[in-house]
């Protein structure tokens, strides 16, 4: 499963989501993820761009900060139950004039895949990308949602 | 346009140390910037993914640039996690301006989550001289 695990820890603290000892478990799982799917690990990949995956009934919902980037610029895939995010983001450059003080920000290529745990209807996944961030909804395939059975005395 | 081959590294988002105590709850992040200047302006550029033009706010004071931005909600409460690798929180940041800027002509522009401020500068910053006479 891909539940995150330190939830289950009774002194985690929900309302501050990660936790510092949540941090220091994903930079030490950086030196065992390799940039393929995270296929039954809980730990999160050290690959741009972070995701955050949830999930209702119906959907599976991936959300991710891509700042800076156009439509067609961002390309996501579904196979099956693996999705991929992937994308070149550019800075424009500058005047040459310009002197620069601080460059944080980062352009470059970027990869990202994640499988999901159950299967889904691949072609009613639907992507959105509004204010800097990406938003793809997943809806469930029929198979894989819980049914309700009925009990007959 | 930027010649980019190499792979972008992940980067936590940076949480403010602030000395004052927070007054609202959630975290606060400090955005990605580049900030470079002309002879004409200062230019700052944010991250700031996930927030709407109108949550944006930019604040000179005095000779500190104060740069808020509160991204709107990430996930409603009836969908449960199955993977967190950030948290949404918002976003805050302070610069100190060492030019005189014309408070008037600040521009400011956010474009899919990333915010560019331009403050024009006062002509040349010039050292007054100052005559000392002799009586």
């Amino acid at each position: 499963m891909l539940i995150r695990r330190v939830k289950s820890w009774p002194f985690e603290n929900q309302l501050n989501g990660i936790s510092e000892l949540d941090r220091l478990r994903r930079d030490f799982s950086r030196f065992l993820t390799t940039p393929e799917g995270q296929v039954g690990l809980d730990s999160p990949a050290g690959v741009y761009p972070f995701l955050n995956v949830t999930q209702d009934q119906d959907n599976f919902y991936i959300r991710s900060e891509i700042p800076g980037m156009t439509m067609d610029e961002l390309d996501v895939s579904v196979t099956g139950r693996n999705v991929t995010v992937s994308g070149e983001r550019s800075i424009p450059t500058e005047d040459q004039q310009v002197r620069y003080h601080r460059r944080e920000r980062e352009a470059g290529k970027f990869r990202r895949q994640f499988n999901l745990p159950t299967d889904i209807e691949s072609d009613r996944v639907q992507a959105k990308y509004r204010h800097g961030m990406l938003m793809i909804v997943l809806p469930k395939a029929e198979s894989s949602k819980p049914r309700k059975i009925s009990i007959n005395s | 346009m930027a010649v980019a081959t190499q792979d972008i590294q992940t980067r936590d988002k940076q949480e403010v140390q602030s000395k004052a105590e927070q007054t609202t709850p959630g975290r606060v992040f400090s955005p990605l910037v580049d900030i470079f200047e002309d002879d004409q302006a200062l230019t700052i550029v944010a991250d700031m993914p996930g927030v709407h033009s109108d949550n944006v706010r930019i604040d000179l004071q005095e000779d500190i640039l104060t740069l808020t931005g509160v991204p709107s909600l990430s996930a409603p409460d009836n969908e449960e996690f199955v993977l967190q690798e950030f948290e949404i929180g918002k976003y805050f940041r302070q610069f100190t301006l060492s030019e005189v800027i014309d408070q008037a002509n600040i521009k400011a522009n956010l474009n899919n989550g990333v915010l560019r401020v331009t403050l024009p500068k006062i002509g040349p910053a010039k050292p007054r001289k100052v005559q000392i006479t002799e009586s």
